[in-house]
């Protein structure tokens, strides 16, 4: 059997979600919703797991504090101490103060900017990369939900079309994946 | 879902659906530019090439074309630079501290004040490029291997804070700003007709489709860098004060600077967002998502900052006489009393008083007040930024030293043409990019929209638990 995916399109992200809930509560798996803006709630009854990226971020903004402290104490301690007003300039503990602005930029600027990469790079959105929503309307004001038949093989093409028609869709589309 | 109090007023008017959205937002930009627009953008755009060659002009000959002089060695280089930062302010502020708190009505504003923070701070950061004079060693400021030995930059200057602060602040911005436009440009790309408009919002979506794993990611992305941008934007204007304030010049040597300098900034920030969104919302016929509800609450919080800048002004004047400090107090009085007391005066007037006038009710809620009373902020931080710098200078503790500024035209010419590449940038923005965030203002359709908000709840509703 050729495996199919079915494109179950509705109006209303809230008659969306309530189907949704009632087809994972019979055993169907979604594998995806497209929808033109975040429905909250979808991704505990679809099983979409929360995104770890801000764990990525604290990650990165730890590395830029490092990085920030390593270079700052190696060019104003380690390798050309300046002498202002005689005060002490050989350990970074006592003249910390006035590295902390830079320590704080350096720190937003990593955190901030890799996560922003990574999020880019684990969506795959990147110049040039091809849109991948089934139709154009799911940007504007439709929400489409996928079901492959690979993802249940449980039930049949027809058994998933009929209960797909009971959540109040508006269309229904479905593709031949070879 | 969240409800919101019936007695709210609602933040989107009139029957919209989530289609009138997209249109609404999509048409003005998919339709044939307005002649107002060609004449806008070309009046700009001479401007703007005007101060570019004022800043050839000044490059090739050297500084001295500006009217400075050994004693007033700052002048309206910092003050243009300064003034820029500050407008720079409210666009992450809002986008970022009312994300956190979680205010709806920056629904209409954030996409458009970010793109204004994103130019005024691109304009702030010519001057202190330029006025380094040789502009081509301008990589000296990083901290680079060099020829030179070991010669480090000093990280211990305010001044090379700043060169951080600014960076980061204009580039996390910027990635703030263009995360929240990739998925409204996959809906104008869906959209688009013309081959060639479709090639561009296909490039400038980065092929976005709007999976709920996408969605996911971008919610927490959103409020990441929210939290990040928020202490940014305090902390870029503090070290921006830090420039005066850690110098011991009498004026500048203030401890009251960062708190002051960041109410003026958010002061002159929201202003300027006022001045630029009455246009927008009448010109590209927003009136449903931008309307007297949001105008009030943005004259609110300008005159809270007002009077967070007049308190501060008030504070300065004591403390000055309260330190006990001769030359302290000196620069105070003759900040008031002085040759540019018509400055002060100005100062004065925009800063402290006008703003005032936000507490009756009718006046705040009328548009044509608020726009002229944006442009008196504007007018009046402006002179701030130049009481400080100048009048802290210009008197000298040598009295042979004194001195007076008077600007050249290469002085004017660079200001006025920043403002010009400002609005010749900010046009081009509305042209072609959602001036407010489609996909947001969808979120807040069914709760904060007119023709659902109070209407009987016809969905589900009961079966959200959270």
């Amino acid at each position: 059997m050729a495996e199919k995916v079915i494109y179950a399109m509705y109006d209303d992200d809230d008659v969306l979600k309530d189907g949704a809930k009632k087809l994972v509560a019979k055993g169907i798996k979604v594998a995806d919703v497209f929808s033109p803006f975040p429905v909250h709630g979808i991704d505990p009854i679809i099983g979409v797991k929360n995104t770890r990226l801000g764990i990525m971020s604290f990650l990165y903004g730890l590395g830029g504090l490092t990085l920030a402290t390593i270079g700052m104490r190696y060019f104003m301690i380690v390798d050309w101490p300046m002498n202002i007003g005689g005060k002490p300039s050989f350990s970074y503990l006592e003249n910390m103060l006035a590295f902390i602005p830079i320590s704080f930029e350096f720190t937003v600027l990593c955190a901030a900017h890799f996560m922003a990469l990574t999020y880019l790079i684990v969506n795959r959105t990147l110049p040039g990369m091809p849109a991948r929503n089934p139709d154009p309307r799911t940007t504007d004001d439709k929400f489409v939900m996928e079901i492959r038949t690979s993802d249940n093989t449980g039930f049949s093409y027809e058994e998933i079309e009929g209960m797909l028609k009971e959540t109040g869709i508006i269309e229904l589309d479905q593709k031949e994946v070879k | 879902m969240h409800k919101e109090a019936a007695i709210r007023e609602p933040l989107i008017l009139g029957h919209k659906t989530y289609h009138q959205i997209t249109e609404d937002i999509c048409g003005p930009i998919e339709d044939k530019a307005p002649r107002m627009w060609y004449v806008l953008f070309s009046i700009a755009l001479i401007i703007g090439l005007y101060g570019v060659g004022c800043i050839m002009y000044l490059l090739g000959t050297g500084i001295g074309v500006w009217g400075m002089n050994k004693t007033i060695n700052w002048a309206w280089d910092i003050t243009n630079f300064v003034w820029w930062v500050g407008i720079g302010h409210a666009g992450t502020l809002i986008s970022a501290v009312l994300l956190l708190f979680r205010q709806r009505w920056r629904m209409a504003i954030n996409r458009a004040a970010e793109a204004m923070t994103i130019f005024a701070v691109f304009m702030a950061g010519i001057f202190p490029l330029i006025h380094m004079g040789r502009l081509w060693v301008g990589y000296f400021v990083m901290p680079i291997p060099n020829h030179f030995g070991s010669l480090w930059v000093n990280f211990n200057s305010p001044l090379l804070w700043d060169v951080f602060a600014i960076s980061t602040y204009l580039s996390v911005g910027f990635v703030f700003w263009y995360i929240g436009l990739i998925p409204d440009f996959a809906t104008l790309r869906d959209r688009a007709k013309k081959p060639v408009s479709k090639r561009m919002y296909s490039i400038l979506s980065f092929g976005w489709s709007g999976r709920a794993k996408q969605w996911n990611r971008f919610e927490l992305v959103s409020l990441v860098l929210a939290g990040l941008a928020t202490p940014l934007v305090f902390s870029v204007h503090s070290i921006v004060s830090f420039d005066f304030a850690t110098s011991v010049i009498p004026g500048w040597h203030t401890t009251i600077f960062p708190p002051y300098f960041v109410a003026g900034a958010v002061f002159s920030g929201f202003a300027m967002v006022q001045t630029i969104m009455l246009i927008l919302r009448k010109a590209m016929k927003l009136e449903a998502y931008l309307h007297t509800k949001h105008i009030e609450y943005m004259n609110i919080v300008i005159m809270v900052t007002g009077s967070i800048v007049g308190t501060a002004y008030i504070t300065e004047l004591f403390v000055s006489w309260y330190s006990g400090v001769e030359y302290e107090g000196y620069a105070f009085f003759n900040r008031a009393t002085g040759p540019y007391w018509w400055a002060y005066a100005a100062m004065m007037t925009c800063n402290v008083v006008s703003p005032q006038l936000m507490w009756f009710k009718k006046l705040r809620r009328s548009m044509l007040f608020t726009f002229i009373i944006s442009i008196v902020v504007n007018i009046g931080m402006w002179f701030e930024r130049f009481v400080i710098i100048v009048t802290s200078l210009h008197r000298d503790y040598l009295p042979s030293s004194w001195s007076m500024q008077y600007p050249t035209h290469i002085d004017i010419g660079v200001y006025i043409g920043t403002i010009g590449l400002f609005f010749t940038f900010y046009l081009l923005f509305a042209r072609f990019f959602p001036v407010m965030p489609i996909a947001e203002l969808k979120t807040i359709l069914k709760t904060s929209g007119e023709s659902y908000k109070n209407a009987p709840d016809t969905h589900h509703g009961h079966d959200e638990q959270h």
